[in-house]
């Protein structure tokens, strides 16, 4: 049984085309229309309302509440000033990626960690012989994001108490909608400008309705998993157990990945004494690096429009995103992998998230992308690129 | 001392940037004239009334040839493309016909006129792909001309040849159809239910000074219906920031690749020298050299006003005087204070960001085109309606915005009185008549901006306001347009070319003219790759 978050009472109203996805045990509306066509140009050119209260949260507080949290993300949290927020992976000891999210300063002593798959065992694990408590704060908090280029002057006429144009990428504000008090961060999935908004879930309703009564001059739309999942792509960002396995659901060791594997070897932050979970194996990867890296690709498109029109057909894989593993070549040798790929509507090209072998995953490399048209299998060139595919500057400014 | 260039573009219009892009990028040194203050000609976004931006003359992209997108990376330079996904055609009694991409409400919208036409409905569709894939071959090639059998024509016609023989014969059969019949009789070989037919056959007059009754109409329906977004035909899109935001996305690539664009700069004649042209000389008196020089413009201005006559032939001249231009419609740009309410589905929904047609009737339409025939504008108009500030939240202050709407008929010759003094009346009619089934319309109208085809000349020096730059009827088509023998981009003056939409492929947003001429002047300096069909 799938059950239903604080705002279903109106997502479900709108989604006419009953096309829900589990998300961690939730009904999650896929798209709202047959097609989620719409709500992802609302997300590149206008607006889009996503609900994000499956997603879990914890609440991290104590006088050594920034020190577990530093102890249990591969960033250094300490350099997270209050009112900000970082996103960070985090590690087994083997140093294995095991899920990642975002870690809100709220205070000195207060930290928010978002999760995809619950996780309190291990943080209040982590936190042994230190003084911090650690909390699933999951029920008690629903979640929205506004994503999408006019979502800053639909918070900016909404949201009182918090000077929603001054808040930095990455930033945080406490203030009210109407008469219901919200967390705002200026983060999201999207890699566009955006926001989420935490809120109590009694009050979920009342903001939802703010939301779409204010945005309606700006294009506001709800928006599905199927959007979010092309937005999400053309901004380069993982996802759990589609790019990469998590530690703990891996039933073989080969399909662990370091952070350094998927492309996340920025976020590992080494400081002399910093002490945290995987530190020390992570080291030995960093100087000795594994034969696997992360890759975006860019697949050629024309070719795969010829492949299709060879048998009279329209390019087929112009649709959704896909989360299908597709093999990656070189000279007729497997070389890795793609884990996601979709055509990116903004910027007409095919692009896919890949991982690679370390020799074949430099920008400008060239390699093979499996093309099945008619249950025949081909190859089309694609180039390694750098990620993010699309960066526009509004998501920083 | 003037300043001389490798190639100069007359007209800064999609066609013109296109073509100028594709020169700049092999090399040459271009400079583009246009002569308004912005780059785009029909292709033009402006802030007519403070805060509310019209796509003032053309006002949806299908058209545009992928490969261009993708060539001169036009996503990178600001270019994008949100989809218009739906069709409402509302009827006098309150009813209406709804259709978008909801394949089965779609097909229960259709069949409560007739069950039988909701399933033909399908088997259209799929017929029209077939079409498209089967024309779509020539939006890419140079015609070649089955009149002057040169070594590339032949192996042009032996392509096109084989091309077209490789479809079925039932395949073909249709294809000769769409050729000759009217868009109705067309249609009538599918449906039975009126407005469907009705709604259908508009895309086989938009732009054309014929009724859906009228031969040659069906070929406009297929032409509206090979538009192609992201492989898919017959997807209709709206550029985010308006038509004028595709111009600027070219004019941007263009720039990129080292072409000059000059704004303010009409030019007045071409010059030639000896059967070859030499340059331009502008209205201000000034001249740019140049050892190419190309025309955006239509086919009227590229030969009877910009070159002296002596320079042509006779029978090009003759064609090009007879080459019908007959403009036949107008467009009135609305501010509006609120949305559009429709009384045939009241209130917000997925309608607004579609395509709104007053087509209720074949009859109607037909009607609306025998005023014109007769000198008139239609009492009662065919107009196609699209609010983009609805698709892009852009286009309009919050919670306003604006409403295009292309009208038919509006003969660019009034039988009675002129343009200038019937033009208010003729934007009352549109608006009398989109009232009707938006009962608020009159209400909520801020800003009025009324073109009658005299306008649209007179602003984008269109011939007649001709908004293909030449009727897409299939005497004017391939290696007819502009004329026979003269349908290569080439002139009789050599270095002169012809690039905008009066030569093969036609009009629309489409850019095929403009990258075509491109290569064939490049194969002409010796610099181009060969291509296929030259």
């Amino acid at each position: 049984m799938l059950l239903e978050t604080p705002f279903h009472r109106r997502t479900g109203a709108l989604c006419h085309h009953r096309r829900w996805r589990n998300w961690s045990g939730y009904a999650a509306a896929l798209s709202y229309e047959p097609s989620h066509e719409y709500e992802y140009y609302a997300v590149r050119s206008a607006a889009a309302l996503f609900d994000i209260s499956p997603l879990r949260k914890y609440e991290i507080t104590g006088p050594d509440a920034a020190a577990l949290v530093d102890r249990i993300v591969t960033r250094h949290a300490a350099d997270c000033p209050e009112g900000r927020v970082l996103y960070s992976p985090w590690c087994d000891e083997a140093g294995k990626l095991i899920d990642d999210g975002t870690v809100q300063r709220l205070g000195a002593d207060a930290f928010r960690i978002t999760a995809a798959d619950p996780s309190l065992r291990w943080f209040q694990d982590c936190a042994l012989g230190m003084d911090a408590r650690v909390r699933d704060v999951s029920l008690e908090l629903a979640a929205l994001a506004l994503q999408g280029p006019t979502s800053r002057d639909i918070l900016a006429g909404l949201v009182t108490g918090a000077d929603i144009a001054s808040v930095p990428y990455f930033g945080l504000a406490e203030g009210n909608v109407g008469s219901v008090p919200v967390t705002i961060t200026r983060t999201g999935y999207t890699g566009d400008l955006g926001y989420e908004i935490w809120v109590r879930p009694e009050h979920a309703l009342a903001l939802w309705d703010a939301l779409m009564e204010a945005g309606r001059g700006y294009g506001i739309a709800p928006a599905g998993l199927d959007a979010l999942d092309v937005a999400r792509i053309e901004a380069g960002l993982l996802l759990k157990e589609v790019d990469y396995v998590s530690a703990w659901t891996a039933l073989i060791e080969s399909r662990k990945s370091s952070p350094y594997e998927a492309g996340l070897g920025w976020a590992v932050q080494p400081r002399p004494g910093r002490d945290f979970v995987g530190g020390k194996a992570l080291e030995g990867e960093a100087a000795q690096p594994s034969k696997w890296a992360f890759a975006g690709l860019e697949v050629d498109w024309p070719r795969i429009e010829r492949r299709f029109a060879s048998v009279g057909l329209p390019p087929l894989v112009a649709g959704r995103a896909s989360r299908e593993p597709v093999p990656i070549f070189a000279a007729g040798t497997q070389v890795g992998f793609v884990t996601s790929s979709t055509f990116s509507p903004i910027l007409k090209k095919y692009i896919a998230l890949a991982t690679l072998q370390r020799d074949f995953a430099r920008p400008g490399d060239r390699v093979d992308f499996e093309l099945t048209v008619e249950f025949v299998r081909h190859e089309v060139p694609a180039t390694v690129v750098k990620t993010p595919f699309f960066d526009p500057a509004r998501k920083r400014n | 001392m003037a300043r001389s260039y490798d190639a100069i573009v007359i007209g800064g219009g999609h066609n013109g940037l296109v073509h100028a892009a594709y020169l700049a990028r092999a090399g040459l040194d271009v400079c583009v004239l246009e002569a308004r203050p912005m780059v785009g000609g029909a292709t033009v976004t402006e802030e007519i009334f403070p805060g509310f931006r019209y796509s003032v003359f053309s006002y949806v992209v299908s058209l545009m040839r992928p490969e261009i997108i993708r060539e001169l990376d036009l996503p990178r330079h600001g270019l994008t493309i949100l989809p218009l996904e739906s069709t409402l055609t509302p009827l006098p009694d309150g009813d209406r016909l709804y259709r978008d991409g909801d394949h089965y409400r779609s097909w229960r919208e259709i069949a409560r006129f007739s069950v039988r036409d909701a399933e033909a409905y399908d088997d259209y569709g799929r017929s029209l792909f077939f079409m498209a894939r089967a024309v779509k071959y020539l939006l890419d090639i140079v015609p070649p001309d089955p009149a002057r059998l040169g070594p590339r024509d032949i192996s042009g016609l032996i392509g096109l040849a084989r091309h077209f023989l490789g479809l079925d014969p039932e395949q073909l059969h249709l294809l000769v159809k769409l050729m000759t019949m009217s868009a109705a009789d067309f249609l009538d070989e599918w449906f039975e239910t009126d407005v469907l037919k009705a709604t259908l056959s508009a895309s086989g007059i938009i732009g054309t000074f014929l009724g859906p009754r009228s031969p040659g109409t069906a070929y406009v329906l297929l032409h509206h219906y090979m538009g192609e977004i992201d492989g898919h035909f017959r997807a209709w899109g709206f550029a985010r920031g308006g038509t004028g935001a595709v111009a600027e996305a070219i004019a941007s690539a263009a720039r990129e690749a080292g072409a000059e664009i000059r704004t303010d700069a009409p030019v007045a004649r071409v010059l030639v020298r000896n059967g070859r042209v030499t340059g331009v000389a502008l209205a201000s008196g000034d001249e740019v050299y140049g050892k190419v020089v190309s025309s955006s413009l239509d086919p009227r201005r590229t030969f009877l006003d910009l070159v002296e006559e002596h320079e042509l032939p006779g029978e090009l001249l003759r064609a090009v005087r007879a080459f019908r231009f007959r403009g036949s419609s107008g467009k009135v740009n609305l501010a509006l204070d609120a949305a559009p309410d429709f009384s045939c589905m009241p209130g917000h929904g997925p309608h607004l960001r579609g395509a709104v047609s007053i087509s209720p009737s074949l009859d109607y339409l037909e009607r609306a085109y025998d005023d014109a025939k007769y000198g008139d504008f239609s009492k009662e108009p065919y107009i196609d309606v699209v609010i983009p500030s609805a698709i892009d939240p852009g286009m309009a202050p919050p919670g306003k915005h604006v409403m295009s709407c292309f009208v038919q008929y509006a003969p660019y010759e009034l039988r009675e009185g002129n343009w200038d003094d019937r033009r208010e009346a003729f934007g009352d009619t549109v608006v009398d008549t989109l009232a009707r089934y938006i009962p608020n319309l009159k209400d909520i109208i801020l800003h009025r901006q009324v073109l009658t085809p005299l306008d649209i000349e007179r602003t984008t020096g269109l011939s007649q306001g001709n908004i293909f730059q030449g009727e897409l009827s299939p005497s004017q088509l391939f290696f007819l347009r502009p004329a026979a023998g003269y349908a290569k981009y080439r002139t009789p003056v050599r270095g002169y070319y012809q690039c905008g939409s009066g030569t093969h492929p036609g009009g629309g947003i489409m850019g095929a003219p403009g990258k075509l001429a491109a290569g064939t002047v490049l194969a002409d300096l010796g610099r181009g790759r060969r291509r296929r069909g030259r």
